[in-house]
């Protein structure tokens, strides 16, 4: 598919302060893209830059084959919806969502149309009349949404849409926005520190740390395959261990030896493993078994988190599991109790430190 | 990046608003700093002047005066001002409204008014003379009296201002750790307030060394800075050594300006974190204690515009008291008549309208425009600079500027023009700031929305940002109207015969020995000014309520 949007080696200076270091990436037409990070990371920074509200430091952006790099904001097509939604208090629902249709002298009645249809789209048509004081938090974020659709721009731009919302409301838009974007197919990029949020909504992730792009890829390839330790770490839940070169295929930590699926090329690095990758082993046939004591447990539903000290050879160290609850409490095991775990060769990632 | 339709209209209004400034105030300063280097044939001569000022004893003595009578109503309004807001912040007394709307009557009349009054009361045939024990009010005593009475409303706002940000959960756990009173005044009430004291205290110094209303009226043989320049340039006809005294004139309000820029930053510093207002209890003997201090001070306000109300009224003080309009036939005498007044309520009009646009449109580029940095920061910097420069000063660099014969635009001297660019300039630096305050409310991605939305930005402007700021514009329009009613100090060196004052009219008046007269024209203008006030209290009250629906919760 065609590239609808491209982000080339862009890098933006706050003085000394480099808030963008090299940043590249491609949006294809349609896509849904999360840039995702920890805050001040420069995702804003880099939203502003591809609006045109900041301007780059140096680096170039294409948007439908046309270089917009130097071009202001009000010549290139975006719509945008703020963390704070800055719906204008004074103006009617109505009025914040026709704002941006007067220019091109339509008539009242295609205008009216228009601006009904929006209101169906994120159904908030019993409250045309009514003034965003007037309005929930989340009925005010989907009139900030009508009003950027509403002129139907080429790209969409989010800044931490759902952030302001409260738990319930938040996992409810969600979902309405995803479906909203797949139904108009609009490009859209939205920017979040929440990673869940980032995980459900998005097709591609741009995993971003300290002003540069870590990695990018679809949901399952940043859980599943994490190329660096902060990329691990960000992304839901894992243990980190350093680790040497024993061979090809075998490391050690903590003085314990270990098989590995992946092929080993540096002498010390980083390796993680996921909670719910970790397994109880009740024969010896496993691999890479070690001995450990519960020291708590967290109840999270139908899953059990364990944090076990695990008895390396040369130290002990904490551990994350995921158990399914019915196994722990079948099998009665509480704190202190003693399990064999077993660190499987294929869920060992080798990631950059 | 290019620059869009939105950028070059920025720079072209920019460009405007610092034209307007610079032709209004930078090259009228440097006129008057480069006429106090000059002899009278306009050829430089260095700091001749100024050796020629300060050989002077006459003259320079004036600077001590000057500093005196300034100190000690710092003091005293100070004082005085601060308990008053500190009963009105944190007590709960009766009619805490009514008080405070007495305590702002001074802002509603020329200062010399007040002098006008105090001789009435303690002048030679003064009603109370014989409480003063034999002093004369004529000196430094009518001037301090009178310049408190002038100063008090100014400094009592500010420190109203600095007291009610004193942040409630502070005084909840001083209540909680069983803090004395008195000591919850020295450890929690004074330091929040601490800023809003100092600068509180520098606006009164400059307020009165700048003011020249008071001592020219009540002053006598006590001369001061403000009155030498009026009386070197009106009376003397010397206006290098008008100019010397000028520039002299500026260095303490210069000073007293920067100190309280520094202490204003410090205070918005204060007023960022979250604080919570706090509600004072019940204190019944505190309550009356404080009741009787307003109520005393109330009497004194009263007092002095209520003997002006009645000697205005008197037919022939203080031979024939009965009532009268006699005073108010100002036809009947010099200093312009009743063209006089109609004149200033033009000029308070044009200035009122001219004003909030210009102001209130270069706030809006200087906060709001995205492009042009350079621009905005000078266009603030200049903004700033009237509050520095005292109107006496401002005044006299008009005639230097404008009366120049090679000034193109030496047509407008003598002009209504003249005296509401004048007076602009003179009251810029306030309503830029409360338009400053009001636009920093206002959430800045409004201009961005817009943009992205492909909409110019001063559509923005018209249908957002202006009807959101309504009650700030008012208030500035207000601020002009009533400064431009009571001002003398700019306007004195610039009217004409065609474009006399009421607040100049009272000046020549009372030195033409015609007080009663002057008392009844600065009466006119204290009426003026209090319907003006009322009816935009009605206004606000219903009128905005109307078309503002939008700031209430429920539909
Ligand atoms: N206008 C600015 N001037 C100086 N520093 C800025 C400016 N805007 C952002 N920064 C800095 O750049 C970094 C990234 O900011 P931002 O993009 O807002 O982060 P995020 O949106 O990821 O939380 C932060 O350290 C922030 O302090
Ligand atoms: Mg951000």
């Amino acid at each position: 598919m065609e590239q609808y949007l491209s982000v080339k080696n862009i890098n933006k200076f706050f003085g000394n302060f480099q808030a963008l270091n090299n940043v590249s990436f491609d949006v294809k037409e349609g896509e849904f893209v999360c840039i995702l990070g920890p805050s001040g990371c420069g995702k804003t920074t880099l939203l502003r830059v591809i609006a045109g509200l900041e301007s780059q430091s140096e680096g170039f952006i294409n948007q439908n084959n046309k270089d917009i790099s130097l071009l202001p904001p009000d010549q290139r097509d975006f719509g945008i919806v703020f963390q704070s939604y800055a719906l204008f208090p004074n103006l009617s629902v109505k009025n914040n969502i026709s704002f941006g249709l007067k220019t091109r002298k339509q008539n009242k009645g295609t205008i009216d149309k228009r601006v009904d249809e929006l209101l169906k789209l994120v159904g908030l048509s019993d409250h045309i009349n009514k003034f965003s004081a007037q309005l929930s938090g989340g009925e005010q974020q989907r009139v900030a949404l009508a009003r950027a659709l509403a002129p139907s721009p080429g790209l969409l731009l989010l800044d931490e849409p759902l952030s302001a919302l409260d738990a319930k409301v938040r996992q409810h838009l969600r979902l309405e926005i995803k479906n909203l974007q797949r139904q108009l197919g609009v490009t859209t990029i939205m920017v979040t520190h929440d990673q869940e949020e980032a995980l459900t909504m998005a097709d591609r992730i741009i995993l971003m740390n300290n002003g540069i792009i870590e990695q990018e890829g679809s949901p399952q390839d940043l859980y599943s395959k994490p190329k660096t330790a902060f990329s691990a770490n960000f992304i839901g839940t894992t243990n980190l261990f350093k680790a040497k070169k024993i061979s090809e295929n075998s490391l050690e930590i903590n003085g314990s030896t270990l098989e590995c699926s992946e092929n080993i090329n540096e002498d010390l690095f980083t390796v993680t493993i996921r909670p719910e990758d970790i397994k109880i082993c009740e024969s010896d046939n496993e691999k890479n078994i070690l001995q450990g004591t519960i020291k708590e447990l967290e109840f999270l539903g139908s899953n059990i988190r364990g944090h076990i000290e695990v008895d390396f050879k040369s130290q002990k160290a904490n551990v994350i599991c995921n158990f399914a609850s019915e196994y722990i409490l079948k099998n009665n095991i509480q704190n202190n109790s003693t399990v064999n775990i077993s660190l499987q060769p294929h869920a060992l990632k080798i990631v950059k430190t | 990046m290019k620059k869009s339709k939105d950028d070059y209209l920025t720079i072209f209004f920019i460009s405007i608003i610092g034209i307007y400034i610079f032709i209004a105030l930078a090259f009228p300063m440097y006129a008057i700093l480069s006429k106090s280097v000059e002899n009278q044939d306009g050829i430089f001569i260095g700091f001749e002047n100024y050796q020629s000022y300060f050989s002077n004893p006459a003259l320079v003595y004036s600077i001590y005066n000057s500093l005196f009578v300034s100190i000690i109503t710092m003091v005293i309004t100070i004082t005085l001002a601060f308990i008053f807001a500190y009963a009105l912040t944190k007590s709960r007394m009766a009619a805490k409204g009514m008080f405070r709307s007495i305590a702002m009557i001074p802002i509603l009349v020329p200062s010399l008014l007040s002098g006008i009054s105090l001789i009435y009361l303690f002048g030679k045939q003064g009603i109370f003379r014989e409480l003063l024990m034999g002093y004369e009010i004529y000196g430094p005593i009518g001037i301090i009296i009178a310049e408190v009475f002038y100063t008090f409303p100014h400094a009592l706002l500010i420190i109203i201002t600095a007291l009610s940000i004193g942040d409630a959960r502070l005084y909840e756990a001083a209540k909680v750790l069983r803090s004395k009173s008195v000591r919850t005044f020295f450890t929690v009430t004074l330091p929040s307030a601490k800023y809003g004291v100092i600068s509180a205290a520098f606006v009164v110094f400059t307020l009165v060394i700048t003011d020249f209303g008071i001592p020219k009226v009540i002053g006598g043989q006590f001369n001061v800075l403000a009155v030498d320049v009026y009386k070197q340039v009106i009376g003397q006809q010397n206006f290098e050594m008008g100019a010397v005294v000028s520039v002299v004139l500026i260095f303490p309000a210069l000073l007293a300006f920067v100190v309280d820029r520094i202490v204003q930053r410090k205070q918005v510093a204060i007023l960022t974190s979250r604080s919570v207002v706090h509600e004072p209890i019940k204190n019944k003997k505190f309550d009356t204690i404080m009741f009787i201090y307003c109520s005393i001070i109330s009497v004194f306000i009263l007092t002095i515009i209520g003997m002006c109300l009645y000697a205005s009224l008197v037919t022939f003080w203080p031979y024939n008291l009965t009532l009268s309009l006699t005073n108010y036939q100002f036809d009947l005498m010099d200093g312009g008549g009743w063209d006089s007044y109609y004149n200033s309520i033009r000029m308070a009009c044009y200035t009122a309208f001219f004003g909030t646009i210009i102001v209130f449109a270069g706030a809006y580029f200087v906060e709001k425009s995205r492009s042009v940095k350079t621009g905005r920061s000078i266009l603030h910097l200049l903004s700033m600079m009237p509050m520095a420069i005292p109107g006496l000063v401002l005044g006299l660099a008009y005639i230097f500027f404008f009366n120049h014969p090679d000034n193109p635009l030496n047509f407008i001297y003598g002009t209504m023009a003249i005296l509401v660019i004048c007076t602009i300039t003179h009251f810029y630096t306030v309503s830029h700031l409360t338009a400053l305050t009001s636009l920093k409310q206002i959430d800045n991605e409004f201009e961005h929305v817009s943009s992205s939305l492909k909409q110019p930005f001063y559509k923005t402007f018209f249908k957002v940002t202006v009807p959101i700021s309504l009650p700030a514009i008012f208030e500035i329009g207000i601020y002009f109207f009533v400064n431009a009613m009571t001002t003398v100090s700019a306007v004195v060196f610039l009217y004409s015969s065609k474009t006399n004052l009421a607040s100049v009219a009272v000046l020549n008046m009372d030195d033409a020995g015609d007080i009663a007269p002057a008392a009844a024209m600065g009466m006119m203008i204290f009426y003026t000014n209090a319907a003006v006030r009322i009816i935009y209290v009605l206004i606000t009250k219903k009128v905005l309520v109307k078309f503002q629906k939008w700031r209430i919760k429920t539909a």
